[in-house]
């Protein structure tokens, strides 16, 4: 192997770890981290500094109303400018890891301030402990207001938030509704968690949003024996959270949740079952598990790499980034989370507690036009930044290139990216057509655009 | 359309499927409003005077459903009550599933409508045999090799619609729709992929046309989304484009909480939007060949926990049409604690035996294949 080719294959890796635990990046991007190495790469995705981002400040001023925000739709555009230049990609990816699992709808919730507060805690603890974790999400007021949780009560226990914490949170249910617990489990754990719930606090403002804190009432907690899953004692939630965790069950079904997120949408039952191994030999330390999973030969593999559907906000953030556009926030980046919504994923209000349904059904022929258009939209943004960097690639790959050469150049440019040998082969056909491509020259720049273009309406651009 | 003869329906009928997410709540849709066992159990959340419509001495709708009513009375209006299936799963998720496959006891990733589909366009000829309305594709519509246009708004839909600067539109599309050819057998990209890609390509712009050759003086509520993903179908309906199911979606009936406004206003939306859809069907003169189906994935418990009611098992469904044999059909559930399943009304009506008849008396296709089984249908559609 010659040195050339080892390093394409290194630009190739971190460019597909970066699509992963990212949302893509552009070429130069790409090179910095090579640079850097790919496991050195890993560590930084991995430890990211939580903390209030510089321009935060920034932010506010533009958007006014999504401070404090009162519904979804004012919060749209704070979460939609982070997913947009945010330089710590895995904080934002593991944010929306969690946001699909713990599904919190805006549409019953209708309090914008609420859902950021749970972004950001999946920001803050959602590369840490899943104990810790699903004991957040649990004193959530958002989740418990969303599940119901206030009004379940000692004498009437609403068995909302128990069963799905259980099904869709921590344990889960097999293809036929079957799980390794049973009915009188659900309604133990319900029992358990009455007495959690949230009350609001004054607003911040003359008539804004009520936040709200959590609130345990210990006259209406049902501390009497209960069993659940073998176990017997007077337990509350937290008690009911540590048998969870300590499940099998629980180790498999997050690690299967985290396969299915970051690499590929046909699960291995191996590479899931070590995942799960991981998670309890860590005590489901998140970062360990995506450390272990990010350096296997699995997921480097040419087995996994491009076999994954992009979600709609990994298409629109990941095309949006790479035109490198938003110097300050305006409502060309607050927009963005408009076109992940028409095409199925509607951010801070997901379809139901079960979030999304992902894999080949993000793609439908009404969403894969709306994928296909804004695509081709933003790659053909030729005075930004990142789209003029991208031209000037292609120009560097030679004055004179045949078409072959164009369609590899474009391909590197977009961010060493690769297409399947047919759609490749009708792409060389595509430029043929005119002949050579003179980069530099203005018709050479129209060419590009539109090879940049055809080249995200393939079939091949919807996998990551 | 060589299935007909066999099911002895020379007239196929287009189907329109209005999906109620989140398990709307039986018992508050139709009220039985002179049995006191429904007051005992429901303290808080019983309707009652004039929150309830009576459509004879048992039965009588919630008042939000004024519009069903006057359909109700017009004989369009079939009322399937106690519909369910065995073996109930209180999982939105699952019992939705199995509403869409009907597979209570596999699961599949077929769905009913797409197979039902595959069956009227085996050939896959008409790329907008089945539209859907909203965001992202249900599990019913889903079906490998069956295209279904999903749409969010008819006028802008379509590929490089808005695509400014286009160096030559014409011969992108034409790659684009060479890179899209469907390849036999599996492979990179999907075939699954490929076919969408397809199917897209072939329906936008018969679906884009639509709206320019509709007229109608039907004001849908422009606040409502229900009845704007009507209005669109009505607009397809208009074009004649050889549509033969149709699909929308309304929630969240999850109204675990706070039912009695919740509810309310789920079924203001509903039954109005319904009620123009059906004015404008009639004005186009596509009573007798159009059908509704409402369904939800179930009903709820039958005590209310205080504000509002729980999962639950089995459900009231709706069918209208002017060729629906109208009526309120099945038997109410009994609420006796004895009668019950675990704290809900237990189903009397298989609601695959629905499906078998809407496959074969409405839409004109073989129920078997779909169904994988015979199911005995139901007389609810006049020949």
């Amino acid at each position: 192997m010659t040195t050339v080719a080892t390093k394409q294959e290194d630009v190739a890796a971190v460019a597909h770890l970066l699509r992963r635990a990212g949302f893509g990046a552009t070429r130069d991007q790409i090179d910095q981290y090579a640079a850097r190495g790919y496991e050195a790469t890993v560590e930084e995705l991995l430890n990211p500094r939580y903390g209030e981002p510089e321009d935060q400040d920034l932010m506010d001023r533009y958007f006014i109303a999504s401070v404090e925000a009162r519904s979804p739709g004012h919060a749209d555009p704070q979460w939609a400018w982070r997913l947009a230049t945010s330089e710590k990609p895995l904080e934002e990816k593991i944010a929306l890891f969690w946001h699909g699992l713990f599904a919190v709808g805006g549409v019953k919730l209708d309090h914008g301030l609420e859902m950021l507060t749970e972004i950001d805690l999946f920001r803050r603890a959602g590369l840490g402990s899943f104990r810790t974790i699903l004991f957040e999400i649990s004193r959530n007021p958002g989740m418990m207001y969303w599940l119901d949780n206030q009004n379940s009560h000692k004498d009437a226990p609403n068995e909302n938030y128990g069963r799905e914490l259980l099904e869709l949170f921590s344990m889960g249910i097999d293809d036929l509704g079957g799980g390794a617990y049973k009915e009188d489990d659900v309604k133990a754990a319900a029992r358990a968690f009455t007495g959690w719930a949230s009350k609001p606090t004054p607003p911040p403002f003359f008539l804004g949003p009520f936040p709200m804190e959590f609130r345990f009432d210990p006259s209406d907690h049902d501390g009497a024996e209960k069993s659940f899953l073998g176990k017997t004692g007077n337990f509350n939630g937290e008690d009911i959270i540590d048998i969870i965790v300590s499940e099998r069950a629980t180790a498999r079904f997050i690690a299967k949740r985290l396969y299915l997120f970051f690499v590929s949408d046909e699960p291995d039952e191996g590479e899931i079952e070590r995942l799960a191994d991981c998670f309890q030999e860590t005590g489901g330390d998140i970062r360990s598990i995506l450390r272990s999973l990010f350096n296997s030969d699995h997921f480097k593999s040419a087995a996994v790499r491009f076999r994954k559907v992009k979600s709609p906000a990994e298409l629109v953030f990941g095309a949006a980034r790479l035109t490198d556009r938003f110097e300050i926030p305006d409502m060309d980046s607050s927009t963005l989370a408009n076109y992940a919504l028409f095409m199925g994923q509607h951010l801070l209000n997901p379809p139901s507690v079960e979030g999304w349904h992902e894999g080949e059904e993000w793609v439908d022929s009404g969403s894969l036009l709306e994928r296909i258009n804004f695509a081709a939209s933003e790659v053909g943004r030729r005075t930004s930044p990142g789209v003029t960097r991208m031209l000037r690639r292609v120009e560097s790959a030679g004055s004179d290139l045949q078409p072959g050469e164009f369609v590899e150049a474009c391909l590197d440019a977009l961010g060493a990216i690769d297409l399947s040998q047919r759609s490749k082969a009708v792409l060389i056909e595509h430029a043929a057509q005119d002949g050579p491509v003179l980069s530099g020259t203005p018709d050479g720049a129209e060419r590009t655009i539109e090879m940049f273009q055809l080249i995200v309406s393939t079939p091949d651009y919807q996998y990551c | 359309m060589a299935t007909n003869k066999k099911n002895g329906h020379k007239n196929p009928k287009n189907l329109v499927v209005i999906q109620l997410s989140g398990g709307n709540d039986y018992l508050n849709t139709t009220v039985p409003y002179q049995d006191g066992l429904y007051y005992d159990f429901r303290p808080n959340m019983g309707l009652k005077g004039e929150n309830v419509v009576p459509l004879d001495e048992k039965i009588a709708f919630n008042s939000h459903m004024g519009p069903f009513k006057r359909l109700f009375d017009r004989d369009k209006m079939a009322v399937l009550m106690g519909i369910g299936y065995p073996e109930p799963n209180r999982s939105h998720f699952r019992s939705m599933d199995i509403w869409h496959t009907a597979e209570p006891f596999t699961s599949s990733s077929e769905g009913w409508l797409g197979k039902a589909s595959s069956l009227i366009d085996p050939a896959g000829k008409n790329p907008v045999t089945t539209v859907n309305f909203g965001r992202g594709l249900p599990r019913a519509l889903a079906s490998q090799g069956v295209s279904v246009a999903s749409v969010g708004a008819l006028e802008s839909y379509g590929l490089y619609t808005g695509l400014a600067g286009a160096r030559n539109r014409d011969a992108m599309l034409d790659t684009v729709s060479r890179i899209y050819q469907p390849m036999a057998d599996g492979g990179f990209p999907s075939r699954r992929i490929l076919e969408t890609g397809r199917g897209a390509l072939d329906g936008a712009d018969l679906l884009r046309e639509a709206p320019s050759k509709y007229t109608s003086d039907i004001e849908y509520p422009a606040d409502n989304p229900i009845a704007q993903s009507l209005k669109g179908i009505a607009q397809v309906m208009s074009a004649n484009l050889g549509t033969r199911i149709y699909y929308a979606a309304h929630g969240s009936f999850d109204t675990h909480t706070n039912e009695l406004v919740n509810h309310a206003l789920l079924w203001d939306q509903v039954s109005t939007a319904v009620a123009c859809f059906w004015d404008d069907v009639e004005r186009q003169g596509k009573g007798q060949e159009t059908v509704i189906w409402m369904f939800s994935e179930f009903g709820r418990r039958i005590a209310d926990n205080g504000a509002g009611t729980d999962h639950g098992s089995g459900g009231v469904a709706f069918m209208i049409g002017d060729s629906v044999k109208s009526g309120l059909y099945g038997e109410y559930p009994k609420l006796a604690q004895s009668d019950q399943l675990d704290g809900d009304v237990r189903f009397n009506t298989d609601f695959r035996q629905v499906y078998a008849t809407l496959l074969e008396d409405v839409l004109g296709v073989e129920s078997e294949p779909v169904l994988k089984q015979k199911f005995s249908k139901l007389e609810l559609v006049k020949s």
